[in-house]
C-alpha cells in the first residue's frame, strides 16, 4: 500500500491503469513489445544474462518460484502454493504448484527446481544468478566444487520442496528474477535446448531471429486460469530511441521506452501525452568516491561535493526532469524509503567552507571515470566539472566504454566514477552492498566500511518485526547519507509509452520493461492481428 | 587464368593471419573479460574455474597456436557467451547482411553509374549540376538521419513502407536499410562514373574513333563504357568493403539481424570467438569480392591479362 502511494506522488500513469481494470480483458490479438537496451538478445538461455534486455522475452517464456508484483511492490509466490517458514526463519518449505506444465508438457516437480538452482551454481559457467541461490545453505561449496548438490535443498516429495538460508531473509527477493527460472531437467541439459527453450511461462517459443525479434505463442496449458488473453508476443529489438519513435507514431509497436528528450517531446504532444507512464525504478545514480585516493578519506569532502553541485539543475535541464532527486542511497519505491529525508541542498559556500576546514581551501584535482551514457554519464559529467571547478575542484575526464566501466568499478581501479546501481527491491539487500564484509566485486563499490553502520545492518537482519526492520533500515540509510560515500545523484524514472489498445501494464518499480505478460491484453482496434 | 586464381588465393594466406593475429592481440589487451561481462557478482574461485575451463588463463601465444589449429579444419570454435558454435551464430546473420548490401549495392549502381554517365556527356549543363548537387548531398548526409528521415516519409507520413525489421525478409522490409546504406555509394559511383567518362571522352583512342568516322553512340558504347567500366568496377569492390562496415549503424537502426550488429554485441560482451569469426568472415568477403572483380577485369577489357 505504502508503495502504490509512493508511487501516485511519483506521478505514475494510472489512469491507463485504471482504465484497464474497468474493461474485461479481450482474448486474442499479438502484444508487440520493444526491448530498447541493445542490438541483439544476448542468449536464449536466460541463466546466463543478467541484461534487463534479455529478461523482457523470458518473462514471458519462463517463470521463478516468485513473481514481482507491481501492485503491491514485493516478490509473492508464483510456482508454490504455500511457504511455511520455520528454523528461526531460515528454513522454507515450498508446497509447489502442481499444475505447472513446461512447453513440452511435462509437469514442473520439485526435481525441476532443485536441478535449475544445481545448475546456477555450477562454479565453471559464472550464471550471474549465482548471487541469489548462493543464499540456499550449500550452494557456495556447489560453485566452489566442493559439492555436487545444494544441500540446504532437499525434495520431501515431488511438489514439496525444503529450502535452508544462510541468511533470515525473504527468498522472494532472492528468486524472482528470471535469472533464477526454472528449467526442465531432462530437456535443459540437452544442447538444443539453447535454439529452442523450453519454459514454464504463459508464452511458447516460436522463432528468434537474432539481432531483430523474438516471436512467441500462447501456451494453452499455462496454470493462471483464462491466461494469458493474447494469441502472440513479438519482442523486436529497437535500441534507436528515434526509430523507436517513428515506429511507435506509426502504430507498429506497442510499447517504447523514452529518453529524456522523447520524454518532453511526448508530455507536449497532445496525441502522445496520454500514452506515457511511469514510474521510479530501484536504481540509484551516484558519483562513486574512491576512499584511497586522499581528498575523499575526509566526510567532509564528500560532503562539500554534495553541496558544490547543483542536482537540480542538472535532473531539470539536462535530464528534463526524467529522474527523481535522491536524498540517499534508498529509491522512492523502497519500502524502507524515509520521506523525511531532504537531499543536500546546492550550497557552494558551505562546500568551500567544507573543503577549507578538511585542509583544501584551495581545493584538489581528482579524475573522473565515466562511460559515455547519457542518462548518468559524460553529458551529466560534463555538466557538474563547471560547478565542482567553482568550489576549486578540478575534475579531470576518463572515458571508457561501459563494460570496461563495470570492470574498474569492480576492481577499484579509479579515484571517482558515475554509474547506475541497483538500489532495490530489498532494502535490506541493496544496503548490505556497504557493510564492510561486502567484497568490492560484489557490490561494495567504494569499499565502505563503518563499524555503527554494520552494528545497524546486522540488527536489520536479525530483526523479526517488518517495521523494526524498516526502521533500523532507514537509519542506516541515513548514517549513509551523512557520510556520503557518493554524491546522491538520482533516482531512474522510468518512461515508457503505450498505445492505447494495449491493456494491464504494470507499473514494475524493478525494471519498466519487465512485464508479467500474461496480465496484458489487447482491444480490437489493435492494428495486429 | 587457373594460375592466377590459385596465386591470389594464396596471397590471401597472409592477409588473413594477419588479421587474425590483430585481433587475437586486441582482444588479448583491452580491459574486459567475458566472465566480468556475464556477472559483476561472481566468485574469484568462479572467474579462475571458468577461465580455465574456456583456456583464457593460458598465455596469448599458446591461446593463438590453438586457435590457428582450430581454424585450420574451418572450425571458428563455440561462442564464450552461448556455447554455440561461431559458424552456425554467423552463417544466421550472413543471409541477411548479404541481402542488404547487394540490394545497397545494386541501387547505388543502377542509380550512380547511369546519373554520373549522363552528367558526364554534358558537363556543365543542368543535368550535370543536378546530379553533382545528388552526388555530394548523398556523401554528406549521415546514414543515421537519413534513415530516419526515410523511415519517416515512407513509413510514417506515406505510409507505403515498414519503418524497421527483418518481417519475413521480404522486399518491403529491405527496401529502406537498403537505400540507406546504398545511397552514400550511389553518389560515389555518379561521381567516379562522371570523372572516368569526362577523362576517356579527351582520350587520343576516342579521338581516333571519331576521327575515323565511328558514330558517337558505337564510340560511347565500344570505347568509353568499356574503359570507364574498369574503373567503375574497381570502385565498386572497394565500396563492398566499405558497405559491410557501414552496415552495422544500418542494421542497428533497421533492427536488421545482420553480422554488424553480431559483432558490436560480441565486441561489447567480449565473446571473443564471435568477434575473431565475424571479422574473418567480414575480411574473407572482402577479399572474395575483390577476387571477383580482379577476375571481372578481364572479361571487360581482354587487354588485362592475369600475369
Amino acid at each position: 500500500m505504502m508503495f502504490r502511494m509512493i508511487a501516485v506522488v511519483a506521478g505514475l500513469g494510472l489512469a491507463l491503469a485504471a482504465t484497464a481494470e474497468a474493461q474485461t480483458p479481450r482474448k486474442g490479438g499479438t502484444i508487440r513489445m520493444t526491448a530498447p537496451y541493445g542490438s541483439s538478445f544476448t542468449s536464449l538461455d536466460i541463466h546466463t544474462t543478467q541484461r534487463a534486455q534479455d529478461e523482457i522475452y523470458a518473462k514471458a517464456l519462463h517463470r521463478s518460484l516468485y513473481i514481482w508484483n507491481s501492485a503491491e511492490g514485493k516478490p509473492v509466490l508464483e510456482l508454490a502454493k504455500e511457504d511455511v517458514v520455520s528454523g528461526g526463519g531460515l528454513v522454507h518449505t515450498f508446497k509447489l504448484r502442481d499444475d505447472a506444465y513446461f512447453h513440452n508438457g511435462r509437469k514442473m516437480t520439485a526435481d525441476d527446481i532443485i536441478w535449475s538452482y544445481n545448475r546456477i551454481m555450477d562454479g565453471t559457467k559464472a550464471f550471474p544468478g549465482a548471487r541469489y541461490v548462493r543464499v540456499i545453505e550449500g550452494a557456495a561449496a556447489v560453485e566452489k566444487g566442493q559439492a555436487k548438490d545444494i544441500s540446504g535443498l532437499k525434495k520431501i516429495d515431488d511438489f514439496t520442496i525444503e529450502m535452508k538460508l544462510t541468511e533470515k531473509v525473504d527468498p522472494g527477493f532472492y528468486f524472482f528474477t528470471a535469472l533464477t527460472s526454472i528449467y526442465p531437467a531432462d530437456e535443459g541439459a540437452k544442447e538444443t535446448f539453447i535454439q529452442k527453450p523450453i519454459g514454464l511461462g504463459p508464452f511458447k517459443f516460436v522463432e528468434h531471429v537474432p539481432g531483430s525479434r523474438i516471436v512467441l505463442e500462447r501456451w494453452d496449458r499455462f496454470y493462471k486460469p483464462g491466461k494469458p488473453y493474447a494469441d502472440k508476443v513479438v519482442v523486436s529489438i529497437m535500441a534507436e530511441a528515434a526509430a523507436r519513435d517513428v515506429a511507435f507514431r506509426n502504430k507498429e509497436i506497442d510499447t517504447s521506452v523514452l529518453g529524456p528528450a522523447q520524454y518532453v517531446a511526448y508530455q507536449s504532444d497532445a496525441a502522445l501525452k496520454g500514452t506515457i507512464v511511469e514510474v521510479a525504478e530501484v536504481f540509484t545514480r551516484y558519483m562513486g568516491m574512491n576512499p584511497a585516493f586522499k581528498p575523499f578519506t575526509d566526510k567532509r569532502v564528500r560532503q562539500a561535493i554534495n553541496y558544490a553541485i547543483d542536482t537540480d539543475l542538472i535532473i531539470n535541464k539536462l535530464v528534463k526532469g526524467k529522474a527523481y532527486r535522491a536524498s540517499s542511497w534508498l529509491p522512492l519505491t523502497s519500502t524502507a524509503y524515509d520521506k523525511a529525508m531532504k537531499p543536500y541542498p546546492y550550497d557552494p559556500a558551505k562546500a568551500k567552507q567544507l573543503l577549507t576546514e578538511a585542509g583544501y581551501p584551495q581545493g584538489f584535482e581528482f579524475e573522473w571515470t565515466t562511460s559515455p551514457n547519457e542518462s548518468w554519464g559524460l553529458p551529466i559529467v560534463s555538466a557538474v566539472i563547471p560547478m565542482l571547478d567553482k568550489v576549486g575542484i578540478k575534475a579531470k575526464v576518463k572515458q571508457v566504454e561501459t563494460a570496461v566501466l563495470a570492470e574498474v568499478v569492480r576492481t577499484g581501479d579509479y579515484q571517482a566514477f558515475i554509474y547506475s546501481q541497483a538500489s532495490g527491491p530489498d532494502p535490506l539487500s541493496a544496503l548490505k552492498c556497504f557493510h564492510s564484509s561486502t567484497p568490492q566485486p560484489a557490490c561494495n563499490y567504494m569499499s565502505y566500511k563503518n563499524a555503527d553502520f554494520d552494528k545497524i545492518i546486522d540488527e536489520a537482519g536479525q530483526a523479526d518485526d517488518p517495521a523494526k526492520r524498516t526502521e533500523l533500515l532507514q537509519k542506516a540509510n541515513a548514517l549513509l547519507y551523512d557520510d556520503a560515500p557518493v554524491w546522491f545523484f538520482n533516482y531512474n524514472k522510468a518512461v515508457m509509452a503505450v498505445q492505447p489498445w494495449l491493456k494491464g501494464i504494470q507499473l514494475n518499480a524493478t525494471e519498466l520493461t519487465h512485464q508479467n505478460v500474461e496480465d496484458l491484453w489487447v482491444d480490437e482496434t489493435s492494428p495486429a492481428k | 587464368m587457373l594460375s592466377f586464381l590459385i596465386r591470389r588465393l594464396l596471397q590471401t594466406i597472409p592477409t588473413v593471419l594477419a588479421v587474425v593475429l590483430l585481433v587475437f592481440v586486441l582482444f588479448s589487451i583491452v580491459p574486459g573479460s567475458i566472465v566480468t561481462s556475464m556477472s559483476d557478482d561472481s566468485d574469484p574461485q568462479v572467474e579462475l574455474r571458468m577461465k580455465q575451463q574456456l583456456g583464457l588463463d593460458q598465455p596469448v601465444h599458446v591461446r593463438f597456436g590453438t586457435y590457428i589449429a582450430q581454424l585450420a579444419t574451418g572450425d571458428f570454435g563455440p561462442s564464450f557467451r552461448t556455447r554455440e558454435p561461431v559458424t552456425t551464430m554467423i552463417a544466421k546473420r550472413a543471409w541477411p547482411t548479404l541481402q542488404l548490401i547487394f540490394a545497397a549495392m545494386a541501387f547505388s549502381v543502377v542509380i550512380g553509374v547511369p546519373l554520373g554517365f549522363i552528367a558526364a556527356l554534358k558537363p556543365g549543363g543542368i543535368v550535370d549540376t543536378i546530379a553533382m548537387m545528388v552526388a555530394v548531398s548523398g556523401l554528406s548526409i549521415a546514414k543515421f538521419w537519413l534513415g530516419l528521415v526515410l523511415m519517416y516519409l515512407f513509413a510514417l507520413k506515406l505510409g507505403w513502407l515498414p519503418s524497421f525489421g527483418y518481417g519475413d525478409g521480404g522486399l518491403k522490409y529491405l527496401l529502406l536499410p537498403a537505400v540507406t546504406l546504398g545511397v552514400s555509394p550511389m553518389a560515389l559511383f555518379a561521381r567516379t562514373t562522371r570523372a572516368a567518362v569526362l577523362e576517356i571522352m579527351t582520350a587520343d583512342f576516342v579521338r581516333t574513333a571519331r576521327s575515323k568516322g565511328m558514330s558517337e553512340t558505337r564510340v560511347v558504347k565500344w570505347h568509353v563504357m568499356r574503359n570507364a567500366l574498369v574503373i567503375i568496377l574497381t570502385t565498386v569492390g572497394l565500396q563492398f568493403g566499405g558497405l559491410m562496415g557501414q552496415a552495422v549503424v544500418v542494421e542497428k537502426l533497421f533492427s536488421w539481424p545482420g553480422i554488424g550488429s553480431l559483432l558490436v554485441d560480441s565486441v561489447l560482451q567480449r565473446d571473443i570467438p564471435a568477434v575473431q569469426g565475424s571479422i574473418l568472415v567480414v575480411v574473407l568477403a572482402f577479399l572474395a569480392i575483390n577476387l571477383l572483380i580482379d577476375v571481372l577485369y578481364g572479361v571487360i577489357d581482354p587487354r588485362i591479362r592475369y600475369a
